[in-house]
């Protein structure tokens, strides 16, 4: 692919520039590693004390620049066994970024050992490396000098041990039974006391007491388990802080227990309005681990239902977006509208949230017969549908003094929190994965890329009603065009194995038992393939050690970083305001905490 | 005797046709909004789920009558009482028709006024009572709200006393026998409608309960028969409003013969009611300071310019 900026559409789903290597070692005088990944990441060593003069080379002197704090984590590699020529390292920090401009990845790794598990805070140079910092923090126990504050974000702030170390327990089996008394009950809910010193706020100020709210973790309008403690002045949000971690429940561990395949219905579950969108990102970065070449039917297949559950997920944004806002209505429309839809899904897939219908290697089924009826219908009656709710809430006054204006961030803050998805380009910045980095064939579709232009609440509805109009495009593109085919590639590490071959030899039985019961075992090697589901970009970051499950699971969501520019976003705010932001960010806590 | 007895029947069929048809309201509300919202409503219990408020009732009653611990328990108990109260006593000066009405008195849209503004006593009280930073704020909001709304309110139906030359409902009902008043006061009943549903708390107007926002605003921590209470001195406030409106702008009971006085004024109100439920069904919530700026800003001027107007025209 090109270095430079234009926006050719990148055909071969390259996710990395391989001539940033060269430009960096020409700039940086220091030791460089360069590992080979699977899925051909640009990917560097550096020394711990090197790594945020590199850092800042990346985002400042690059060109294209690396603007973009993508996700940064660490791999607990003590018991690894396939490391190869990868520089000795006991927690390896792993830092990705994303040239939005150069349409590239960059994965730097900085080795660690355990006897000294530290390392400089990208705090900075990124606001958002805050909260993956703490997040690694709790979950490695690596300290990041000169962090803000490093208080637990996901883990309760009592919990012991650092639950993504390869010691720590992974199941309850392995752990005493757990009860919990009146006492450490008291303890518990007394830990999670907001208390404001601790976050730099003041109580009083010359003129006033400011009153702290405590909005969640159960609250109406908070989408899930998430709390923001507001401080206020007034009904005026002065600051405000959030927290997360209450819907948290170890898919990144799991993912380290279950064997490839059997993995595929968690993550389901960590964007739960996206269904099979969160399978795709999984199974084509174990599929790139194997080296299998998906058949065109299948990736249209993909493509499609991708799109169905991208049509949902905003639906049900749309809705309570509108509720959020106090009208009532709509999201009861919307829901009949949801309804038809898992109709279609379910007459496809058998599943309707969650139907985990993706395989590595394809889908679980070929089509029903006369499976584009009832999909052709939804596609015909949409778009007058879209019309009426833009009518009903986008034209309404009220709506519209709720929210232009309310929540703004412009492009660069985006860039800087690593939003992305409807979020950054509501601030009219035109990037979309779909069209900047290709992925399952999306190159072939004919489709435009919404734009907002003030990156308020209202272009970001907005956005995410166009991309509803959008996607029925694609969809009517996949009804039209559907290859026939297999639905699932020819290889020997797909799952479920194919079973035809099994049945004339000895050793194809085998095999296929074998990969039926253990799973098939994935080649050692590092892959990520983000795409651009439904809220913003997200992707599975599989470190193979050649076994039959995942050594490391990396989860990037985007809800995670657009829910950390809450606080950027409500500052001076009214209460009903920081309702209508958080309403309009999308976001579900599963995908933040997963 | 026989009069008395008749006052007494008088009072007592009133009363509870304003209590259970309050009740009645909070099934229809539901079942129609259910039927604009392409979904059912309550259709379980009873013919068209006609009894869900019988279940509702009971479900309310049967349950625990809590006062949190750090609630004043006092005041506590007594501001639903006093929401349920006010409504209710407001209602005593609706003429509903010739000799149907509690009480005919000469100061009656004072009396009204009155009892509306004593409303805001009750949420209040219960915000300040439960000690719970939603209640607070939705109290501060209600406090805020009820009484800038009050303000219009009033002046909105000055125009009415001004055509009608009393302050006595049963006579501003007679003086509309030659044309209702919402034709030359039509400015006055739309500021009067709107303050009125911001009087009753609905959508547009229900900032100080804002589910979104503010959880259950000031009535967080009520529950059972006391939540009860606040619940259905809102709707009674509702039926108040819808009443109210029929009687200054809509000519009261004054309709063709073919139907009797009070159909034409049950009608109308439940008119009224339908539009406010169907307002609620539609329109999204303003923000606090948006409310407050609409109430000053556009609101009272057009109250007073068509109190001027008015008077100008009556003087003429």
């Amino acid at each position: 692919m090109s270095a430079d900026a234009n926006h050719e559409p990148n055909i071969s789903h390259a996710i990395g520039n391989p001539a940033v290597i060269g430009q960096i070692k020409t700039l940086f005088q220091q030791q460089l590693v360069t590992q080979e990944c699977a899925d051909g990441m640009p990917t560097l060593w550096v020394d711990a004390e090197h790594i945020s003069s590199l850092l800042a080379l990346c985002k400042h002197q690059l060109q294209p620049a690396y603007s973009m704090l993508y996700d940064v984590t660490a791999i607990d590699e003590r018991v690894r066994c396939h490391r190869d020529d990868q520089p000795a390292s006991d927690f390896t920090v792993v830092y990705q970024l994303l040239s939005l401009e150069g349409n590239a990845f960059l994965r730097l790794k900085v080795a660690l050992l355990a006897a000294n598990l530290r390392i400089d805070s990208q705090c900075d140079l990124w606001p958002n490396a805050n909260w993956y910092e703490r997040e690694c923090h709790d979950m490695f126990g690596i300290d990041f000098i000169g962090h803000p504050n490093l208080y637990p974000l996901i883990i309760p702030p009592t919990w012991k041990g650092h639950p993504l170390r390869k010691d720590h327990p992974a199941r309850a089996t392995e752990m005493d039974p757990f009860s919990i008394d009146e006492e450490m009950q008291d303890e518990e809910q007394e830990a999670l006391r907001f208390v404001p010193e601790q976050w730099g706020m003041q109580r009083t100020s010359q003129n006033t007491d400011y009153m702290f709210l405590n909005m969640g973790p159960n609250h109406p309008s908070v989408h899930g388990v998430f709390r923001v403690a507001l401080q206020l002045n007034g009904e005026e949000v002065v600051d405000s802080v959030a927290d997360i971690g209450y819907h948290h429940r170890g898919a990144e561990k799991m993912g380290e227990r279950q064997a490839w395949h059997t993995y595929i219905p968690y993550t389901d579950r960590i964007d739960y309005l996206g269904g099979v969108m969160n399978n795709l990102p999984y199974v084509m970065s174990v599929e790139k681990l194997a080296g299998i070449e998906v058949p065109e039917r299948a990736k249209t297949i993909r493509v499609m239902l991708a799109e169905c559950f991208r049509i949902q997920s905003h639906f049900l944004f749309f809705g309570t977006f509108a509720q959020d806002i106090g009208q009532m209505s709509p999201i009861f429309y919307i829901f009949a509208d949801r309804e038809m839809l898992f109709g279609v899904i379910e007459s496809i897939t058998g599943g309707r949230m969650h139907p985990s219908w993706f395989r590595i290697g394809g889908v679980a089924h070929d089509l029903p017969q006369g499976w584009h009826l009832k999909l052709q219908e939804f596609v015909n009656m949409m778009p007058a549908r879209l019309d009426h709710y833009q009518k009903m809430v986008m034209d309404n006054r009220i709506i519209k003094q709720r929210t232009v204006g309310i929540g703004r961030y412009n492009s660069e803050q985006a860039i800087d929190w690593g939003v992305t998805g409807g979020g950054l380009r509501a601030t009219g910045y035109d990037w979309d994965m779909r069209k900047r980095m290709p992925y399952s064939g999306y190159e072939n579709y004919d489709f435009d890329i919404p734009l907002g232009s003030n990156g308020d609440c209202y272009d970001r509805a907005m956005v995410r009603l166009e991309e509803i109009r959008q996607s029925l495009r694609i969809i009517q593109q996949c009804i039209d065009h559907m290859p026939s085919g297999p639905y699932k590639a020819e290889h020997s590490l797909t799952s479920p194995p194919n079973k035809q071959r099994s049945m004339e030899d000895i050793e194809t039985l085998i095999q296929h038992f074998v990969n039926s019961s253990w799973g098939p075992p994935i080649p050692a090697g590092e892959a990520c393939l983000p795409i651009e589901a439904t809220k913003g970009i997200n992707s599975y970051y599989l470190v193979s050690d050649g076994s039959t499950g995942s050594y490391r699971t990396r989860i990037r969501t985007p809800s995670f970083a657009h829910l950390q520019m809450i606080p950027t976003m409500g500052r001076g705010m009214m209460v009903a305001d920081m309702i209508a932001i958080i309403a309009s960010i999308d976001f579900v806590m599963a995908d933040v905490d997963r | 005797m026989n009069a008395v007895l008749v006052q007494i029947i008088n009072v007592v069929v009133i009363l509870l046709f304003v209590v259970f048809g309050a009740a009645l309201l909070t099934w229809v509300e539901r079942r129609l909004l259910g039927i604009w919202q392409d979904r059912y409503g309550p259709n379980r219990v009873g013919p068209f789920g006609s009894l869900q408020i019988v279940a509702d009732m009971i479900k309310l009653l049967m349950k625990q009558d809590w006062v949190p611990p750090f609630a004043d328990r006092l005041v506590f108990i007594v501001a639903p009482a006093i929401a349920m109260f006010v409504v209710v006593a407001a209602f005593a000066v609706i003429p509903m028709a010739p000799g149907v009405g509690v009480i005919d008195l000469n100061i009656g849209l004072l009396f009204f006024l009155a009892m509306t503004s004593l409303g805001v006593y009750a949420v209040m009280f219960g915000a300040y009572a439960s000690d719970n930073k939603y209640a607070l704020l939705g109290g501060l909001r209600a406090a805020a709200q009820m009484v800038s709304y009050e303000v219009f309110m009033g002046l909105s139906l000055m125009g009415v006393v001004m055509l009608a030359g009393s302050f006595n409902l049963r006579e501003v009902v007679l003086a509309q026998a030659d044309g209702w008043y919402i034709v030359p006061q039509f400015v006055g009943f739309l500021i009067f409608f709107m303050a009125g549903i911001a009087e009753s708390h609905r959508t547009p107007f229900d900032l100080p309960e804002a589910e979104h926002e503010l959880t259950a605003g000031f009535h967080t921590e009520y529950s059972g028969m006391k939540f009860a209470m606040f619940f259905l001195g809102e709707y009674v406030s509702v039926l108040m409003t819808a009443a109210m409106i029929t009687v200054l702008f809509l000519g009261g009971w004054l309709g063709p013969a073919w139907l009797p006085p009070l159909a034409w004024f049950l009608l109308k109100t439940a008119a009224l009611v339908l539009s406010m439920i169907l307002i609620r069904g539609a329109l999204p919530r303003p923000r606090y300071d948006q409310l407050m700026a609409f109430g000053w800003k556009l609101m009272l001027p057009l109250a007073l310019i068509n109190l001027l107007a008015t008077g100008a025209l009556t003087l003429m």
